[in-house]
Order: C-alpha cells, then structure tokens, then sequence
C-alpha cells in the first residue's frame, strides 16, 4: 500500500490539506487542493459529478495513494460510505467493534449502538436490517472510534426522505457531542445547508468556493448562490 | 362442456358461499395443502416399491436379476446380526473419511496459497487447472500400479476426487470477497492477521462449503469404484464377493446402502451451510420455505 505523506495534526486541528495532487494516469483529477478541517468543524463538499469528491475523501482516510502535496490527518479517519459495508457475517456488535480489540469492546460497541438507537439489537444479523437501519450502524461504527476526523461520502443518498431527516437530526446531535472534524459530501445542496458550518465547492480540481453558513441563514439566498455556483440557475416564473 | 366447466369453476370458487358451504369438500389452503402436497410426493415412490414387490412375488421378476424389496430388507438383517456388514460400513466410511480429510486438507492449502498470492497463483493454478481436466476416474488403473489393489489404492482416489473441487471452491470464495469489505477493514485498522481471520475466510466461507458439499458426492463416487475393483474388506467388497455368488439380494443391499450415505453425506453438508451460513441472506433459516 502506498500510503500518503501524513503527520499527525496539532490540536484543535482535524485535518490540513496543502497542494495536493491526485492524478489518475496523465488526466490531474485534484490539482493543488488547500483545505482545513478545524475540530468540532462541519464541512460539507458539493459539486458535479464526477469532480473528484470521493477522490478527496479516499486521500483524506489514506486510502488511496498522492502524487503530490501534503495531508495532515489521523492516522485512522472514520469513514462512512455510501453503501453501509457492514460484515454479513459479524453481529451488529460485532461489526460496531470490529478491530478495536481490547476487553471492553463489547460495552463500548452497545454503547454506540445505544446513541443510534438500536441498542436492543445487539446480536442480530445485518441482514435483519433496513437500510436506514444499516447506515446508523455504519455511524455507530464510525463514532465508537471517538475520530477527531469523520469523513463522510454521500451516506444519506439511498435512503428516503424521512429517514434522511431522521439520520440528519442524529447526526447533528452526535458530531456535536463527540465534536469531531467532518467532512460530508453530498450531492444535496439542503443537506448541506441544513448541517454545514461551512460549504465547500469542488470545480475543475480544485475548491472554487468556501461559503461560512452563518446562522440564522437565509436557505433561500444561500441556495440559489449554490445552484447557480453548480451551474444550475434557478428558475424563475 | 363449456356450461359443464363453467359449474365447476363456480362450485369451487370460494366466492360462491351458498354453494361452497353445502359442499362436503371443505377448502384446502396454505399449510394443509403444503402437507398434502409433501404427502402426495411420497406416493409415486412407494408405488414404484409396491410394483416391484409385486412383480418379484408372482414370478414375473425373476429373484435372481432383481430380489424383492422385502427380500433386501431380510437380506439386510441377516448381514446385520450374522454377517460383517456393520465392519465392511465401518471399513468403507474410514477410507472415505481419510481420503476426505487428505485430499480436502491439500485442496484448502493449496486453494489458500493460490487465493492470497499472485505468485502461487501463476505458478500452480494453471498446472492444477490442467489436471483437473482429465476424469479422475480414468486415472484409476495407473494408480493400481502404483499403490496395488490395497487401502493406499483407495484412500488417494478419494483424496484425488475430493482435492479438485476443494481447491476451485477456496480458490473462488477467497478472490470473490467484496473488495469493498476489504477497504472497510483497512479503514478500521485490522492487520493483515486479523483481515484475514475476519473478512477473507468468512467471505469465503459459503463457496467453501459448496466445494465440500460437491467434494462430498465426488469422494463417495471414487470410493465405490475404488472399492469394486479389489477389497478384502469393506461395502464394495460385499458385493464383489456377493457377485461372485449371485447373491443380487446383497448386491442390491450394497447399493441401498451406498445410496443412503450419499444422502446421508450430503444433508451433513447442507445442515453444516444451515448452521455456519446463518448469517447469509439466502441460507438463513427464515428464508428457507
Ligand atoms: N480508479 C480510477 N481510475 C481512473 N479514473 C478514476 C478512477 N476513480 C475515479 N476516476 C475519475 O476521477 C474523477 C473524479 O472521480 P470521483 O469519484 O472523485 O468523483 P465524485 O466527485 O465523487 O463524483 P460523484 O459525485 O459522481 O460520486 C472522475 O472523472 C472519474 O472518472
Ligand atoms: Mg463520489
């Protein structure tokens, strides 16, 4: 495994990106990407398809090797995916605990499993799940890790409406517990202004634009400046 | 005919109470008729058995090509109390056993090496890929003259004919584990021990247990051929010796017997996927109707 050049960051710090190059073959996919993730810091990535926002997030948990620039993140980012990618074959304890070893693991993952809401289905088969279900395992397994950096690539996007709100509200209720840095990305301009403090867009290899959410916003302001920074101008009639 | 249909369509619909209520066939759904159903896949076997008692007693089939069912029955009993049945059984299912555990143990080895690295990969799968192409079978008279007619004979054939299936099964489950469970262990920070202990080989798993389900059907097919060539012991050497006496009552014996470890052997293997499987969408004990 080619792992990238990463050191651990200073306090208060979650994640420092500088200059960072990601190419695949000749065609740069993340040319010369700044970013900085302060602890306890939301940070929502929108842009096309296609622009390279899993490619960011796959650098920033070090999976995937850099050609250029530098990362400064921990060691071990939890990382939530699209699909859940829970073991079939581990319990939702088991899966909650996997690779944390020591004694203890067991409390500590019904715990977590507590705090997303299914502590009473601490020996069950994922199978057994519903996808939203599924998905707030896949949280709970990121959070019993207490990161200091949550990487988080489009995790509500097949899931429905309402329990997208639902998995919204939890969300924000543990990263505001556990303060971790996040980063989220999201095709969803709402999702993003209903959990960012700040809102990232991806152009052409690079950050275009860093938008603070300040609070009280005004979403519809805020939302018509995205779609129009993603090229999608709102209609008017 | 059309009217007549037309009234027996509407006797039997449910839809028609007045009539349905009178009618002294009350209707048969769900659990009962699953139980009918089982019950009425039983009759035509046990009508075959019937017809073929039947034949034999009066004479039409004569004793000596195909004995009674009855007559095996009896046949089975006499070798039970009196015979050696129960050590040629015990003789038989030994050398099966061991040619299981050698064979399979070679195949699981080999299939892991081949799974985990390129390097064994290129340098054994294509010759055992190869090799797996010829029907063990035909290897038998090369392997007499080379081990004789004895229990080494026997016991490689069986290793031969379960090694192969072992070997593609562990082969395929390893490299067929989702990569993306993969990354997830990385992302977790599992070693390279414990990634294997925790997602490559239970990943693994369910093709394994085909390969040993199928291995199983293969061991029992290279033990009766092994076995009817030459023995001085053992199932295949009851009726080589019943052979030679025309004794077709113990021949047919053998074979039952055969037949029943076979299945015998193969429910093992299903009840083992039942059991180790549970987690799996599509074993699970729920999903099974
Ligand atoms: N393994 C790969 N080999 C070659 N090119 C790749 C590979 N993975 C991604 N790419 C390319 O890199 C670019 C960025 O991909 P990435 O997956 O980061 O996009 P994305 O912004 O996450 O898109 P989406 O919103 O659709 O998920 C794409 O043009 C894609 O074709
Ligand atoms: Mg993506």
């Amino acid at each position: 495994m080619n792992v990238a050049p990463r050191a651990s960051a200073p306090l208060e710090t979650a994640a420092v990106v500088a200059g960072l190059v990601r190419a695949y073959g000749e065609r740069r996919v993340l040319d010369h990407v700044d970013l900085h993730i302060a602890r306890g810091e939301f940070v929502a990535l929108i842009g096309r398809s296609g622009c390279g926002k899993t490619t960011l997030l796959r650098a920033l948990a070090g999976l995937d090797s850099i050609q250029g620039g530098r990362i400064e993140a921990p060691r071990t980012p939890a990382v939530i995916f699209q699909e859940h990618r829970l073991l079939p074959w581990k319990s939702l304890w088991q899966n909650v605990a996997l690779g944390l070893g020591e004694p203890g693991a067991r409390d500590r993952a019904s715990a977590a499993l507590e705090e997303v809401g299914l502590g009473d289905r601490l020996d069950d088969w994922p199978r057994t799940l519903s996808g939203g279900q599924a998905q707030r395992v896949a949280l709970a397994r990121a959070l019993v890790r207490e990161p200091t950096l949550l990487l988080l690539d489009e995790p509500f996007a097949a899931l429905d409406a309402l329990t997208r709100i639902q998995m919204h509200r939890l969300i924000k209720r543990l990263v505001a517990k556990h303060r971790p840095g996040v980063l989220l990305v999201t095709h969803d301009v709402d999702e993003a202004i209903n959990l960012a403090d700040r809102i990232l867009i991806m152009r052409g290899g690079g950050l275009a634009r860093d938008l603070a959410v300040t609070r009280p916003i005004d979403a519809a302001d805020l939302r018509a400046e995205l779609l129009s920074e993603l090229g999608v101008g709102v209609e008017t009639d | 005919m059309t009217i007549l249909v037309g009234e027996m369509g509407a006797s039997s619909s449910p839809r028609s109470g007045r009539r349905a209520n009178r009618s002294p066939v009350p209707e048969i759904t769900g659990e009962r008729r699953e139980h009918l159903l089982f019950l009425l896949s039983w009759i035509s076997p046990l009508i075959l058995v019937v017809l073929w008692e039947a034949a034999s007693r009066t004479g039409v089939l004569s004793a000596h090509v195909l004995p009674p069912p009855s007559g095996v029955v009896f046949t089975a009993w006499k070798q039970a109390v009196g015979g050696t049945l129960f050590r040629d059984l015990f003789t038989s299912l030994a050398r099966a056993m061991l040619g299981f555990l050698i064979g399979g143990g070679i195949g699981f080895a080999l299939g892991t090496l081949v799974g985990f690295s390129l390097l064994f990969g290129a340098l054994i799968d294509r010759s055992v890929q190869m090799l797996r192409t010829i029907p063990f079978l035909a290897l038998l008279p090369l392997v007499i003259v080379w081990f004789g007619v004895g229990e080494a004979q026997k016991v490689f054939m069986v290793s031969l004919g379960v090694m192969f299936p072992i070997y593609i099964n562990t082969v395929l489950g390893i490299r067929q584990v989702d990569p993306k469970l993969i990354e997830l262990g990385r992302v977790c920070g599992l070693g390279r021990t414990r990634m294997i202990r925790e997602i490559v080989l239970p990943g693994a798993l369910p093709s394994l247990l085909t390969g040993v389900r199928y291995s199983l059907a293969t061991a029992w097919l290279a033990l009766v051929v092994a076995e009817t060539i030459g023995a001085s012991a053992g199932i295949g050497y009851l009726a080589l010796d019943a052979r030679e006496f025309l004794r077709t009552d113990v021949v047919v014996l053998t074979i039952v017997i055969y037949a029943g470890i076979g299945i015998l052997a193969d429910s093992t293997a299903r009840w083992l996927e039942r059991r180790l499987l549970d987690w799996h969408p599509s074993y699970a004990r729920e999903a099974r109707r």
